[in-house]
C-alpha cells in the first residue's frame, strides 16, 4: 500500500471498507502532513483535535455503507460550519462562529466524512490568486511563491499538496476550475441549482455554486454525488433527477460530439495553451468522440458582463456586514461613523473595489446602461450555448489563458487579474456545469488544465468525457514537497 | 375653508384650491409566520424572541417565500377588483439602517403581484370610485428604540421580515373625509378577507400620504409632498389639512413647493421636512437573485377566487334587497365584518316570524350603546346573537314591551343570560289579558273621576296620565297597545 496521503479518495474508501486502514490512521496521516505544511498557509482554522476524536469514534462503530466512511477532509472557509469559526477569508468575520451548518457540508458529514479544518480563500471569494485573503496568501505546492489560483486557493493547495484527500470549493466565475488548473487537480463547477447555497457565505447569488475538487475524476464524481441535492431552503435549488455519478462513470464516449469554440482562441494566448488545446482535441478523438468547430459569438462580452453582475450582487449581499449584529465592529461616533469605520477596516481593498463597482452599476441613472444591459448580454451568452448544444454534447476549451503566476505579479493590475477568468466566466453566466482537468505542463513545469463544459444538469456526461481523457492524458502532478522541512 | 356642494376646497382671497391625495397603505399580512422565514409574527412578544437566522441576516441564510402570504396578497387583490399578475418579481431595496439586518428590504418594484384595481366609497353625496395603482408584497423592517438609553439605540427584530402589503392608490382622493372613507373601506375589505386585521394601534395598518394642491378646475397636478408613516386616520386627516394649507400659503406667497418627504408631528399638529428630493435615497433596486420570479397559475388564482367570501359591497346590496334595509342601515351593518356576522346570526336565529327592522334598530341602538360604553368590539359582545334574537322575538310576539325589553337587556349583559328565563324569573311577562286590564282600568277611572270628566270635556292631554297610571298599576307589564285601546273605549 502506498503512503496514505498519496492515495486517492477511491483508494482510501476501499481500504477503510476492507479494514486495511482505520479512519484514525487516515485522519492522523493527513493531520501530520497538514501540520508539516504550515508554509502553504492553506488552513485558516484547523479542527485537528476533534477530527481525531471523531475518527476514533467512527472506528469504534464504523458505518461502512456510507459513501465517505471516516474520510477526513478540509473545506473552503466559505461554508458555514456549526461551532467552527467561518471567516470567508475576511477580517469582518474573523470572530464569527455559525450556529448552523451549510447544506453541502451537512451532506458530507451525513456520508461519514470528518472535518479537518477550514481552508483559506480570497476574501468573500473575490480573487483569482488567493492574495486577497485577510489571512495571507496561499503558497502553491507546485512551486515556491507561486499562486495556487483563487478564490478556492487554499482548497486547491490542500488537495494538490495532499493535506486533504478531497475538498469542496465554490465557483462564481472560475474559483474552482482556475485553481484546479493551476495546481494540477480536478475541479467541477456544477449546474447552477445543483448544490444548495444554504449556509454558504454569499458572493454573487446568481452565479455562486459549490463543487468538488479532487485528485482525479472518479473522486470528483463521488464527492459530487454526495453534495448535490435538492434543498427547499434554497429557492434557486432545482429538483431534478440526480445520477449516481461515480457508479455511472464510464470512459466510453464513442460518438460524442465535442464542440471547439473559435472565440476561445483569444489574442495574446500563449502558444503552449493553444498546443494543449490541440492535444486535448486529439485525445477526445482518440477516445472515439468527434470534434466540431462551433461559434459562441458573444464570448468576448462575458468578462465585462460578469464584472457588472457579480459586483452588483456582491455590493448588496455584503451590506449585512455592518458591525451591528455579528462580526467585526469598529468604534464610531454615531451609527454612520460606526458603519464607515467597520466596513473600511473590516473589508480588504479588492472587496471594497467590487462593492464600489457594484454600487455604481446599480445606481439610478447607470442601472440601465450597466446592470440591465449586462443582464441582456448574459441572456445572449446563454443563448449562444443553447444554440451550440443543438449540435454538440459538450464543449472543450482551455481552463485558463495561462499557467499559474508568481505571488505579487498581478496584485497591482486588477484587470490582468480579472482576465484569468476569461474561459470560466461564461459558464457561470450561463449556469452550466464545467470541469477542469489537468492536461499537461508548461515550459516551467507548471500544470495546465482543459475545461469541458456541459449542458445544464449533464454533469454525468462531462465527468465521463473527463474520465476518458484522464486515462489518455495520464497526467502526473510534480509535487516536490518543497515546503516540508 | 368651505364645503360647497360637499366639495373640499381651500379658499384664499381670490382663489380656490383643490387638494389631491394619494395613499400608500402598508397593511400587515395576517399570517402566522413571516414572508421569507418561519418565525412567528405575534404582536407584543418579548423583543427579539421571534427572530430566525434569516430575519437577522446571518451569513449564507436565504429567503424562502411563504406561500400563505402570497395567497393573502392575491386574495386582497381580488377584493380590490384588481388584476392579478401571474408573474411578479421580488427586488432588493438597498439602504443601511440598524434595524434592517440584510442592508436591503425585499420588496416588489417593477413587477408587483397585483396591478390596477378599484374600490367604491360611500360618501354622503353618493358613491366615489378610487383607483388602485398596485399592491405589492414586501418585508417589514425591525424596530429601533431610541429612548431606553441615553447613549445607545436598541433594536428589536421581531418585526423584521414580517409580510406587508403596500397598497398604492391613484391620486383620486380629494378630502380628509374621503381619506377616512377609503382607509375604512380598505380595512373592511381586508377584514372580510381575513388578510389583514386592520389594527392601527398595533401598526398593522399605516400609510404614507401624498398631498398636492392645485387651483380649482386645473387638470395638472401640483408638486407633491409625501408625509411618511402616519398611523391613525385622525392623524392622516390632520396632516392633510395642515399640509394642504401650507402648500396653498406657499403658492399664495408666490413661492414654489419642493418635492420632499415630510413627517407629521402629532403633538404640534404640523408637518416637518424630513428630506428633500435631492437627499432622497438611491435604493439601487434590482431583482433579488436569491429568489426566482414568483409565478402563479390561472388555476391557483381561480381556487383563491372561489375562496373569497361575500364582500361588503355585495353584502350591502343583498341586505337592501333581501331585508329591505335602507342603504344607510345596510352600510352600518356591513362596514365591519363582525357586525355583519352578528346581524346575520340574529336574523337566522329569529326564525320565521321575524322583525328585521326591529333587530336592526336594537343592534344599532341598544347594543352599540352598550359596546361603546364598555369599549368592546361586537365580537366581544356580552350578549350572544342567539339570546339577542330571542329578545327581539319576545318583543315582536308581544311577550314583553319595548320598555321592559330594555330592562331585560340590562340584565342579559351580565353573563349573557337567556332573556326568556329573565322574563319568567322576574315575572316581566306583558299583561295582555283584556279582562284583567279592563278591571284594572275601571279601578283607575273610578279613583280619578274628576280627571276623567276633565278629559271628556276636552283636556286630551290627560290621556297620557291614565296610560301612565295603568302602566304603574301593572308594574310596567301591561301591554301598552291594549291599554290604549281600552282607555279610549272606557273614557
Amino acid at each position: 500500500m502506498s503512503e496514505i496521503t498519496k492515495q486517492s479518495l477511491t483508494e482510501l474508501v476501499e481500504n477503510i471498507k476492507n479494514k486495511k486502514l482505520s479512519s484514525t490512521d487516515v485522519t492522523k496521516a493527513f493531520i501530520d502532513r497538514s501540520e508539516k505544511s504550515e508554509e502553504l498557509n492553506a488552513y485558516i482554522t484547523n479542527d485537528f483535535t476533534s477530527a481525531l476524536e471523531k475518527a476514533k469514534k467512527f472506528d469504534q462503530k464504523p458505518n461502512l455503507d456510507s459513501k465517505l466512511p471516516g474520510i477526513p477532509m478540509a473545506v473552503k472557509d466559505l461554508f458555514c460550519t456549526k461551532d467552527i469559526k467561518t471567516t470567508a477569508g475576511s477580517k469582518i468575520l474573523n470572530n464569527f462562529v455559525p450556529t448552523y451548518e451549510s447544506t453541502v457540508t451537512e451532506n458530507i458529514w451525513n456520508e461519514g466524512a470528518i472535518l479537518l479544518g477550514k481552508l483559506n480563500c480570497d476574501e468573500f471569494a473575490m480573487g483569482s490568486s488567493n492574495e486577497t485573503s485577510f489571512f495571507g496568501n496561499v503558497q502553491s505546492p507546485i512551486d515556491r511563491n507561486l499562486v495556487p489560483g483563487g478564490s478556492s486557493g487554499g482548497s486547491a493547495s490542500a488537495v494538490a499538496g495532499q493535506l486533504t484527500p478531497i475538498t469542496i470549493g465554490t465557483d462564481t466565475g472560475g474559483s474552482i476550475r482556475q485553481p484546479a488548473s493551476f495546481t494540477g487537480i480536478v475541479g467541477l463547477k456544477p449546474t447552477y441549482g445543483s448544490c444548495s447555497r444554504y449556509g454558504i457565505v454569499a458572493f454573487a447569488s446568481s452565479l455562486d455554486q459549490a463543487g468538488p475538487m479532487a485528485q482525479n475524476v472518479k473522486d470528483c464524481a463521488l464527492l459530487h454525488e454526495v453534495i448535490s441535492s435538492y434543498d427547499p431552503k434554497d429557492s434557486t435549488s432545482i429538483d431534478f433527477k440526480r445520477n449516481h455519478y461515480s457508479k455511472e462513470l464510464t470512459n466510453n464516449i464513442k460518438g460524442k460530439k465535442i464542440g471547439i469554440p473559435k472565440e476561445y482562441r483569444v489574442d495574446g494566448m500563449p502558444k503552449e495553451i493553444e498546443d494543449l488545446w490541440q492535444k486535448g482535441i486529439q485525445y477526445v478523438k482518440d477516445c472515439g468522440a468527434e470534434t466540431i468547430d462551433i461559434s459562441l459569438p458573444n464570448t468576448s462580452y462575458a468578462l465585462p458582463t460578469y464584472y457588472i453582475v457579480a459586483p452588483a450582487e456582491a455590493s448588496s449581499n455584503l451590506a449585512r456586514y455592518d458591525g451591528v449584529k455579528y462580526g467585526f465592529r469598529a468604534k464610531g461616533e454615531n451609527l454612520i461613523d460606526m458603519y464607515e469605520k467597520t466596513r473600511s477596516e473590516g473589508f480588504g481593498a479588492e472587496v471594497q473595489r467590487r462593492i464600489m463597482i457594484g454600487t455604481y452599476v446599480l445606481s439610478s441613472g447607470y442601472y440601465d446602461a450597466y446592470y440591465l444591459k449586462a443582464q441582456k448580454v448574459r441572456k445572449l451568452i446563454k443563448n449562444d450555448f443553447d444554440e451550440a448544444y443543438k449540435k454538440v454534447d459538450a464543449i472543450l476549451t482551455p481552463s485558463t489563458p495561462s499557467s499559474a503566476f508568481k505571488i505579487g505579479e498581478k496584485t497591482n493590475d486588477p484587470v490582468s487579474m480579472y482576465l484569468n477568468d476569461i474561459f470560466t466566466v461564461p459558464v457561470n453566466l450561463a449556469g452550466l456545469p464545467g470541469i477542469s482537468i489537468p492536461a499537461g505542463h508548461d515550459s516551467k513545469g507548471y500544470p495546465l488544465g482543459l475545461q469541458i463544459i456541459g449542458k445544464a444538469f449533464d454533469e454525468q456526461n462531462i465527468l465521463n468525457i473527463a474520465y476518458a481523457m484522464e486515462e489518455k492524458i495520464n497526467f502526473k502532478n510534480k509535487i516536490t514537497d518543497w515546503w516540508i522541512k | 375653508m368651505s364645503k360647497k356642494d360637499s366639495e373640499y376646497l381651500i379658499n384664499r382671497k381670490d382663489n380656490q384650491y383643490e387638494v389631491v391625495i394619494g395613499l400608500e397603505v402598508h397593511a400587515q399580512v395576517l399570517s402566522e409566520s413571516k414572508l421569507f422565514s418561519t418565525s412567528a409574527t405575534k404582536f407584543g412578544a418579548e423583543p427579539n424572541t421571534q427572530v430566525s437566522l434569516v430575519d437577522a441576516a446571518f451569513p449564507g441564510m436565504l429567503p424562502v417565500i411563504n406561500e400563505f402570504c402570497v395567497k393573502q396578497a392575491i386574495k386582497t387583490g381580488i377584493g380590490l377588483n384588481a388584476k392579478i399578475n401571474k408573474r411578479s418579481v421580488f427586488d432588493r431595496k438597498n439602504y443601511f439602517y440598524a434595524d434592517l439586518p440584510q442592508g436591503y428590504q425585499i420588496s416588489q418594484f417593477k413587477d408587483p403581484i397585483v396591478g390596477e384595481g378599484k374600490v367604491i366609497l360611500d360618501m354622503s353625496n353618493g358613491q366615489k370610485e378610487v383607483g388602485i395603482e398596485r399592491l405589492h408584497l414586501e418585508q417589514d423592517a425591525g424596530k429601533s428604540i431610541h429612548d431606553l438609553d441615553p447613549q445607545n439605540t436598541f433594536v428589536d427584530l421581531n418585526r423584521s421580515g414580517v409580510a406587508l402589503m403596500e397598497i398604492v392608490s391613484k391620486p383620486d382622493l380629494r378630502s380628509p373625509d374621503e381619506v377616512n372613507a377609503y382607509i375604512k373601506k380598505l380595512r373592511s375589505i381586508m377584514r372580510y378577507l381575513g388578510t389583514c386585521d386592520g389594527n392601527m394601534q398595533e401598526g398593522s395598518l399605516r400609510a404614507d400620504v401624498n398631498v398636492s394642491v392645485r387651483p380649482k378646475g386645473s387638470k395638472e397636478f401640483g408638486t407633491r409632498c409625501e408625509i411618511k408613516n402616519v398611523n391613525s386616520i385622525k392623524f392622516m386627516q390632520m396632516a392633510i389639512e395642515y399640509e394642504a394649507n401650507r402648500q396653498v400659503d406657499l403658492i399664495e406667497e408666490g413661492k414654489t413647493i419642493d418635492q420632499e418627504t415630510r413627517l407629521f408631528d402629532t403633538k404640534k399638529n404640523e408637518t416637518r421636512s424630513m428630506r428633500s428630493k435631492e437627499d432622497a435615497h438611491d435604493y439601487r433596486y434590482f431583482p433579488d437573485p436569491d429568489l426566482l420570479p414568483l409565478e402563479v397559475s390561472e388555476k391557483f388564482i381561480e381556487e383563491l377566487k372561489n375562496d373569497i367570501p361575500e364582500l361588503p359591497d355585495d353584502k350591502k346590496k343583498r341586505f337592501i334587497e333581501e331585508f329591505k334595509l335602507s342603504p344607510y342601515e345596510a352600510n352600518i351593518l356591513v362596514s365591519d365584518i363582525d357586525t355583519a356576522k352578528f346581524f346575520e346570526e340574529v336574523v337566522a336565529k329569529m326564525g320565521k316570524n321575524k322583525d328585521i327592522k326591529l333587530a336592526v334598530n336594537w343592534i344599532t341602538g341598544e347594543l352599540f350603546a352598550v359596546l361603546n360604553s364598555k369599549g368592546l368590539e361586537i365580537s366581544q359582545s356580552p350578549v350572544s346573537a342567539k339570546n339577542f334574537a330571542i329578545l327581539i322575538n319576545l318583543i315582536k310576539n308581544g311577550t314583553i314591551s319595548g320598555k321592559i325589553a330594555k330592562t331585560v337587556f340590562e340584565l342579559m349583559i351580565d353573563g349573557n343570560k337567556d332573556p326568556q328565563k329573565i322574563v319568567e324569573e322576574k315575572g316581566l311577562k306583558q299583561q295582555s289579558d283584556p279582562k284583567a286590564l279592563e278591571a284594572l282600568i275601571d279601578k283607575i277611572i273610578n279613583d280619578n273621576r274628576e280627571k276623567a270628566i276633565e278629559y271628556k270635556q276636552g283636556k286630551e292631554k290627560l290621556f297620557g296620565f291614565f296610560v301612565g297610571q295603568a302602566m304603574k298599576a301593572s308594574g310596567g307589564k301591561a301591554n301598552p297597545q291594549l291599554i290604549n285601546e281600552i282607555l279610549k273605549k272606557k273614557l
